[in-house]
């Protein structure tokens, strides 16, 4: 299991990620939980998600947070 | 808009709390939320203690106690009043202002205005500019601004999204001209276009509050409210601060010729830590320059959350020291504001409880 998908596990333990292409729109994750995985991504990868990309479309699936980690300097 | 005030100064800070205070732990049970997740939150939010008032407490209350601490002190004089502005969401009455209902009950003077203002978490610094737009007067030596707020009478208790956050407060804040050649830089922006981000939708004329405007609905994320509760977009006002403060405070540094590093303190609203450690990282200002710790105290209290955090954090330092502080508000409007100023050699900055 990737750091990514251990952290959001964490948050939502009951929810499977793999199954979502769309996190926010099929209801596992909401506005909440998106502070929780940011404050979360900050701390396990090291870096600072800005405000500004904290937005429905960096949080759709595994992909997209992917994207945006590594556009932060995360090692992934 | 920007604004210069000269020779102008804050004297003094008095912030009114209720003494009940309410702990997140508590009303944790009243969230059909998992107790975990909501453990989660409250350490990346700062959802802590709150205060509320009681139920019949209103803002006149508050402001009255808090005004005849002040003459009981000697540290204000009622004849010196020469302006009451209150800025306030929640007065007492549609009609008349809270303003005249506070100079009624403490008897001042006649000759003086009373004026309420309209606005939220932006109206301690739209109150300060209104303050010193007056003080250009020269028959006006002292103006009493009071920002108070009793927004969990209008909150929904079963609603997560504001609930835990909100903290009913006033303060009463003295302004004065200042003898030395003193230089406020201001400015602030409005977009009433996106005004239903944070609203209170009957109540009013509008849609009056009727029976059916208490009920309770099912409003998604299992929280409850109904039409007469205060609602919040959260996530299009945490956008709105990201996007738009941040470039506020920066033109308002390049127009003084200050920088991040020139200004001792930046002075926010509070509306909760994980957002202003945000707003932080996005202008570079280190951490400790910008307290983020009013809401896990007392709560966030609109307008009343930059004094509270001057007299919280800076409550002792600023009867003896000047410093170099950037006050910056946004909030229900929406509204965003900021001003650079010496604050200090304060006669007081302190914080009471209404009992």
């Amino acid at each position: 299991m990737s750091d990514l998908i251990r952290t959001l596990k964490a948050i939502r333990p009951e929810a499977d990620f793999s199954e979502s292409s769309n996190f926010i729109e099929e209801g596992l994750l909401d506005s909440f939980d998106l502070i929780l995985l940011v404050s979360a991504l900050d701390k396990n990868f090291g870096i600072s998600i800005q405000g500004t990309d904290i937005v429905p479309e960096n949080f759709r699936n595994v992909q997209t947070i992917e994207a945006l980690l590594r556009k932060k300097g995360a090692r992934l | 808009m920007n604004f210069i005030f000269r020779r102008k100064r804050i004297s003094g800070v008095l912030v009114v709390v209720p003494a009940n205070e309410r702990s997140f732990d508590e009303e944790m049970k009243n969230f059909n939320f998992p107790e975990e997740r909501s453990l989660k939150l409250k350490k990346v939010m700062g959802f802590d203690k709150h205060r509320i008032v009681l139920p019949g407490v209103c803002v006149s209350d508050l402001a009255v106690f808090g005004l005849q601490h002040l003459f009981e002190r000697g540290w204000l004089k009622p004849d010196d009043v020469d302006a009451l502005f209150l800025v306030t969401q929640t007065p007492d009455h549609f009609m008349p202002a809270t303003s005249s209902l506070v100079q009624g009950r403490l008897g001042l003077k006649q000759d003086m205005l009373c004026l309420d203002i309209n606005q939220a978490c932006a109206g301690f610094v739209i109150g300060l500019m209104q303050a010193f737009l007056l003080l250009e007067q020269e028959s006006v030596k002292k103006v009493v601004l009071i920002n108070a707020d009793v927004l969990s009478r209008k909150a929904s208790p079963k609603d997560r999204n504001i609930y835990p956050l909100i903290g009913d407060a006033c303060s009463i804040t003295v302004v004065e001209r200042d003898p030395q050649d003193s230089v406020i830089y201001g400015n602030l922006k409005s977009d009433g276009s996106r005004a239903q981000a944070l609203t209170i939708p009957a109540g009013g004329l509008r849609l009056p509050s009727t029976p059916e405007t208490a009920v309770l609905e099912d409003v998604g994320d299992n929280n409850l409210r109904a039409k007469d509760h205060v609602f919040m977009d959260g996530s299009a006002i945490f956008n709105f601060v990201q996007t738009e403060v941040p470039p506020l405070i920066e033109s308002l540094l390049v127009r003084a010729g200050a920088s991040i590093d020139s200004v001792d303190y930046f002075l926010c609203h509070q509306p909760n830590r994980f957002m202003l450690e945000k707003l932080a990282d996005k202008m570079n200002v280190p951490h400790v320059k910008m307290p983020n710790n009013v809401v896990e105290h007392f709560g966030n209290s609109s307008g009343v959350s930059i004094p509270t955090v001057i007299a919280f954090n800076l409550g002792e330092r600023l009867l003896k020291e000047n410093l170099h502080v950037c006050l910056a508000g946004f909030g229900g409007g929406l509204t965003w504001s900021a001003m650079l100023l010496d604050l200090g050699n304060l006669n007081f900055n302190t914080i009471i409880e209404y009992k």
